[in-house]
């Protein structure tokens, strides 16, 4: 039984991440229709936010201590970050530990921003090329941002580590303990996911855009500026991929090409939910991810070997042949 | 010629003439200049120059013209380059049977997997060979590796069988891969002043097999059976509505089109008697979707251009470094001189994949059709301009 709910819980927390990335995949297609390669990508410069800001928060100045001194017979140079002069140094070394949080806040407007440049400047060209070319053009612009980032923060991993007050484990049951950040990445991402759902669902807004995925023509002919919105929406949708990548960074330390690791398995686990539809790539988010915790057990392993390396492929190819549209994808969409 | 028409047979005669003499052609600065760098003729890049080169044509016959975009091509090549290399193990060093067990084992895989993947269409179809691909990929690393030696690589040893060949040579080593005798590894230098020009035997055996799969393609390209594919690729509604059935059409193109990524798969392994899984990863088949994209899809000779531009970029470009740049523009002055090194350089080097991320993009974004087709529109524009010439003669000044 513990074993279970212990597997169980290690599939949530990788499904999170795979449910963040699915939804913002089909916010995306479900809007504008474009098919986003370069989705990976934005889940990477999420995750670098918040090393960004952890270098921020770190950068300091050097005051020479003239009561100590260093092996060699000199004044000991001190480095004090910069916020810890400002804040004094309690608040100070609190802020610079709590980082990755508060790099939520840094990395909105800026995925946001990144979100609106990508669509103004790139992708508004081919929505009337096939989906082929959209394919490959977000495809060159994730190897292209990708190298970027190789090349300002190298190639090696950068840890990006928790609070000190969220690492550790969290005694569950009397026999289940559990890291308690992927508990917090779990919640967060029940959280973002239930906020785009609430915003799209309870604002006029987000009326707006569920019929213009619907009917993008008749909403136009309403006199609405759809193209705005939809626009608006990839800001989010690159948001919402942004932020799973900073929640992430703690889990596994943020390198370069930790974005296109994950863009496979998204997409094949938003054409196993449907594609363009919501509550289906959350849905085979979580069950993608809880399917492949369970086949890691030992016990699996044993009966089948291999088949935690895929099993993901597996479902989909099982999925893809017999229900053609996915879990929950509707008709008439990508046919 | 052999069943061309007039056009296609100088197509062919040209490219013969580019593969034969490409030691001469890629070798063309002195080797002790200073752009000697830039040579390209060495035995070991010209011979992945035309594999990818082979692996590219193949592909293309499935994406250019049906327009099926396959994400999981390279699980083909590396089931050739496996096969390839067993048989190296099992049977002999010399290569026929070997190329001829992975194309054969290529083409079985791929209608397998093409017969399930066909099903769907668009982007399913994409992710339905990209999961295939995968799963291939992690099946090779972990569950096959008694077949495939896993993270290693299989590797020629000295207790293999070879049945019909020796397990060791003579003085203790492994054998050379050969073609009847004729060792792959083989070469002359011919030195004509300052120039050096190296001959491979493996070379010229590659680059034999990718004229004669060049001629191949183009008459699949030609042929009713090609026309069909173009149809599937244009309308495939109004195909079945005509009473056609496409499926036999595409799973032939998929299954000629893997039997090509064999092919280069066995070639690979000929020339470099091993097999990893890590070309079967999902970014070796991006690599070959970058490569027809690139070239132009669709027509005979851009996968081939592709190919060639994206190995020359991997091998060339990434060898120039910030010492390489400095001396290219010591005729600046120094401050200027630092400023356009420090603006090239992410460029170069390490960072070639940026390089070619933006001419990708460049090239899908405004001309789709590729390097061959910006070959077009400059023929064009000159041809304009001939065309305008005796006009602009024609109308004098007034005074």
């Amino acid at each position: 039984m513990d074993a279970i709910i212990l597997q169980v819980l290690n599939g949530l927390d990788k499904g999170s991440a795979y449910a963040l990335i699915a939804l913002g995949l089909t916010l995306i297609f479900g809007t504008l229709g474009v098919v986003n390669f370069a989705h990976g990508a934005l889940f990477m410069i999420g995750a670098f936010c918040s090393v960004t800001l952890q270098r921020i928060l770190n950068l300091s100045f050097e005051t020479v201590d003239p009561t100590k001194t260093d092996f060699l017979g000199n004044p000991l140079k001190v480095k004090t970050p910069y916020v810890e002069s400002w804040f004094g140094p309690e608040m100070g070394s609190t802020i610079i530990d709590w980082s990755v949080p508060l790099a939520i806040l840094f990395a909105i407007p800026i995925m946001i921003l990144i979100g609106f440049v990508m669509e103004r400047g790139l992708i508004k060209h081919f929505y009337k090329r096939p989906h082929a070319d959209q394919i490959l053009v977000t495809f060159g612009l994730a190897i292209v941002l990708q190298e970027v980032i190789k090349y300002f923060y190298g190639a090696n991993p950068i840890q990006t580590p928790a609070p000190e007050a969220l690492t550790g484990v969290a005694q569950l049951t009397s026999t289940i303990v559990y890291p308690i950040w992927r508990i917090v990445y779990f919640c967060f991402a029940v959280a973002i996911i239930g906020a785009v759902f609430a915003f799209l669902q309870f604002t006029t807004f987000g009326m707006v855009v569920r019929a213009g995925m619907a009917d993008r023509e008749t909403v136009g002919l309403l006199g609405i500026d759809i193209d705005k919105r939809f626009t608006l929406m990839f800001g989010l949708a690159a948001a919402v991929a942004g932020l799973a990548g900073v929640m992430y960074g703690p889990i596994n330390a943020p390198n370069y090409h930790m974005g296109m690791d994950f863009l496979v398995l998204s997409f094949v686990v938003v054409v196993v939910g449907g594609m363009g539809s919501l509550p289906g790539a959350v849905a085979a988010g979580f069950l993608l991810g809880i399917l492949e915790s369970f086949a890691s057990m030992k016990e699996v392993i044993t009966l089948v070997p291999g088949i935690n390396q895929i099993i993901i492929y597996l479902v989909a190819i099982v999925i893809l042949l017999t229900r053609p549209r996915g879990l929950m994808g509707r008709k008439g969409v990508m046919e | 010629m052999f069943g061309l028409d007039k056009k296609d047979s100088t197509l062919l005669l040209i490219v013969a003439l580019l593969t034969m003499l490409a030691p001469f052609i890629l070798n063309p600065f002195p080797t002790e200049s200073g752009l000697a760098q830039f040579n390209a003729g060495y035995p070991d890049l010209m011979q992945r120059f035309v594999i990818f080169g082979i692996f590219a044509i193949g592909f293309n016959i499935l994406f250019g013209l049906t327009g099926y975009l396959s994400f999981g091509h390279a699980a083909f090549l590396g089931v050739g380059s496996y096969s390839a290399v067993w048989m190296f193990k099992l049977l002999s060093m010399n290569i026929v049977p070997a190329i001829l067990l992975s194309v054969v084992i290529a083409g079985l895989f791929a209608l397998v997997i093409g017969f399930v993947s066909l099903r769907r269409t668009g982007i399913y179809f994409s992710i339905l060979t990209l999961a295939f691909a995968q799963m291939s990929f992690a099946l090779a690393y972990s569950v096959l590796t008694p077949l495939t030696n896993g993270e290693t690589g299989l590797q020629l040893t000295l207790d293999d069988p070879r049945i019909l060949g020796a397990s060791a040579t003579a003085d203790g080593s492994i054998p050379v891969t050969n073609l009847f005798g004729l060792e792959m590894r083989a070469a002359t230098d011919m030195v004509v002043g300052p120039w050096s020009f190296t001959f491979s035997v493996g070379y010229y055996v590659c680059a034999v097999v990718m004229l004669i799969s060049f001629y191949l393609a183009i008459r699949i390209f030609r042929s009713p059976f090609g026309m069909m594919l173009r149809a599937i690729k244009s309308n495939q509604q109004r195909l079945n509505y005509t009473g056609l059935n496409p499926k036999p059409y595409t799973l032939a193109a998929f299954v000629i089109s893997g039997m090509y990524a064999g092919l280069a798969g066995g070639l690979m392994a000929a020339m470099d008697p091993l097999a990893g899984a890590e070309r079967m990863q999902w970014t070796a088949s991006g690599e070959v979707v970058l490569m027809t994209i690139l070239g132009g899809a669709g027509t005979l000779i851009g996968p081939v251009l592709g190919a060639g531009a994206i190995k020359y970029m991997e091998n060339i470009f990434s060898k120039i470094n910030d010492n390489v740049l400095h001396g290219w523009f010591a005729f600046l002055p120094d401050g200027i001189e630092d400023f356009v090194v420090f603006v090239i350089h992410p460029f170069v080097g390490k960072g070639w994949h940026l390089t070619l991320g933006i001419i990708f993009m460049l090239v899908v974004t405004f001309l789709p059709g590729g390097l061959v087709e910006g070959g077009q529109r400059i023929a064009r524009l000159f041809n304009r301009k001939k065309a305008d010439d005796p006009k602009s003669a024609s109308t004098e000044p007034a005074e």
